[in-house]
């Protein structure tokens, strides 16, 4: 029921802007009708192209959490079992965390010119820092009691970080996971929109540039559908591997 | 003590980061980084000091920062008073609340190119990319807030008999403070997203197009100079917010 009521009013805007367009016989190089956009989704899916730049946007983004993702999770275990560490690194990070990703692509691409190289970089960049302070916080916040404990029973540096400090951030690494994936979608559209020649954010572009907008508005609708499938997929990952983290932050 | 402590460990973490610039330069004087990427931070000192000089830099500063204002406050009015109106009206949550739930994922940057379409390489392009995209945290954040207030102090309106803007501005606003603050300050960090990216799409000028430019000319300690500036602005803007933060809700510290 909340559903349908959901449903109700992008439905009734969708009807209302079909009418518009036939009314006035819609014939524009900016807008297009539903029905067009629909027809245009479904050749789009039919077709070879679209799952090909759904391929290269979610290679380059996936490499490029995996990435980001695995450095900024180590980077965080070490700065929170060694919190001078961390207190010595602070002004440095603190520096290069509010700089917007999407503004070191020019040097990126200096560095690896157009292709996967530039925006699995970017991806990583961008994802690095979210999952350092989220990691670091989980490790932070581990019950003091297991540090005595792995101290009682004199477990060596590798020994805590593989018995102690892995098996209790589990669940808040997931959860740190999820929200970089989400990052990893954006960001890798953004580079192909601002600059990147590949995957779906190129193909948006090339829609606009050449005056297709049922195509464009396609495209963008297929964008949403991923955001939002791979959005509920972490979530239902996240409830099935760690029910305990079901009332954490979305 | 503690503070003593504190100023000690931001010190040596200060003097962590200059040793790092000071390995940057070695690097790069010892010709181990190529140069045409990674030029050393005197290089990126001289190109910001010529910038800054001949006030090309100066003047594109200013334009990302007009922009980033522009398309920031925009988002704040249209965000915050949706927000506000959809937040009390349990009718609007349950019919139109799920469609901005819907539409949250949708990568804010992808309505660059329907943007562009609408209205060309311009201005306007830039300022509705930043107002659109950054309107969705502040929405959220505030429909959010607004929700959630205490159904107590939802019966002391109704016993104050409180009109429908009375009990927004006395008794919903104040509590959904902490959440719209943080939809704004969320908002402010993709609008400087947005702002690069719209510049370097539409090439107008500003930052976003004066580091592609320098891209393009290869002229890297051109790159590191506005990527510095860029680094800056989202430094200080996030920094200013978090003091307007904890003076606009000091009253809450419990």
């Amino acid at each position: 029921m909340s559903l349908l009521r959901g449903l109700a009013i992008p439905a009734a805007l969708i009807l209302l802007w079909q009418g518009l367009a036939m009314w006035h016989d819609l014939q524009s190089d900016t807008l297009a009708a539903p029905r067009e956009i629909i027809l245009a989704l479904g050749a789009a899916l039919t077709g070879s192209t679209i799952w090909k730049d759904t391929a290269d946007t979610f290679a380059a983004g996936g490499l490029g959490l995996a990435l980001g993702f695995g450095l900024g999770a180590a980077t965080g275990v070490l700065f929170g079992i060694l919190p001078p560490l961390s207190r010595l690194m602070r002004v440095t990070v603190e520096l290069l965390r509010p700089l917007p990703s999407i503004s070191i692509v020019p040097i990126a691409l200096l560095i690896f010119g157009f292709g996967y190289s530039l925006e699995i970089a970017i991806v990583a960049f961008a994802t690095y820092f979210p999952v350092l302070v989220l990691t670091e916080n989980a490790v932070r916040q581990i019950e003091p009691r297991l540090w005595e404990v792995a101290r009682a029973l004199d477990l060596s540096f590798a020994a805590r970080v593989i018995k102690i400090v892995v098996p209790a951030v589990v669940p808040r690494l997931f959860v740190a996971l999820r929200l970089a994936a989400g990052i990893a979608l954006i960001v890798a559209i953004t580079v192909e929109i601002a600059a990147n020649p590949m995957g779906l954010g190129a193909r948006l572009m090339q829609a606009s540039a050449s005056l297709r907008p049922a195509d464009m508005f396609a495209t963008l609708f297929w964008v949403a559908y991923l955001g939002w499938l791979l959005n509920w997929v972490m979530l239902r990952l996240q409830g099935l591997l760690f029910p305990a983290t079901r009332g954490a932050p979305r | 003590m503690k503070a003593s402590r504190q100023m000690f460990w931001f010190l040596a973490s200060v003097g962590v980061f200059v040793v790092l610039l000071a390995g940057w330069q070695a690097l790069a004087d010892a010709r181990l980084l190529p140069r045409a990427f990674f030029p050393g931070p005197d290089l990126t000192w001289r190109a910001l000091q010529r910038g800054l000089a001949s006030g090309d830099m100066l003047q594109d500063t200013f334009t990302t920062l007009r922009r980033l204002a522009l398309g920031w406050a925009l988002a704040s009015v249209i965000g915050v008073g949706l927000g506000a109106i959809v937040g009390t009206s349990a009718w609007a949550r349950a019919w139109v609340a799920p469609m901005f739930e819907a539409l949250r994922p949708l990568p804010a940057s992808a309505i660059a190119p329907v943007v562009m379409l609408l209205l060309g390489l311009t201005d306007a392009m830039i300022l509705t990319l930043i107002a659109f995209g950054a309107l969705w945290p502040m929405l959220l954040t505030t429909v959010h807030g607004f929700s959630s207030i205490h159904p107590r102090r939802l019966e002391v309106a109704q016993s104050l008999g409180l009109s429908r803007v009375e009990l927004i501005w006395k008794i919903a606003l104040p509590g959904a403070l902490p959440d719209i603050m943080s939809g704004l300050r969320l908002g402010l960090t993709v609008a400087l997203i947005l702002v690069v990216v719209g510049e370097m799409i539409t090439v107008q000028g500003g930052l976003g197009s004066s580091i592609l430019l320098a891209a393009r000319a290869f002229n890297a300690p051109g790159i590191f100079a506005g990527i510095a500036v860029l680094g800056v602005i989202g430094l200080v803007t996030n920094a200013f917010f978090a003091w307007v933060e904890k003076y606009a809700l000091r009253w809450q510290r419990r």
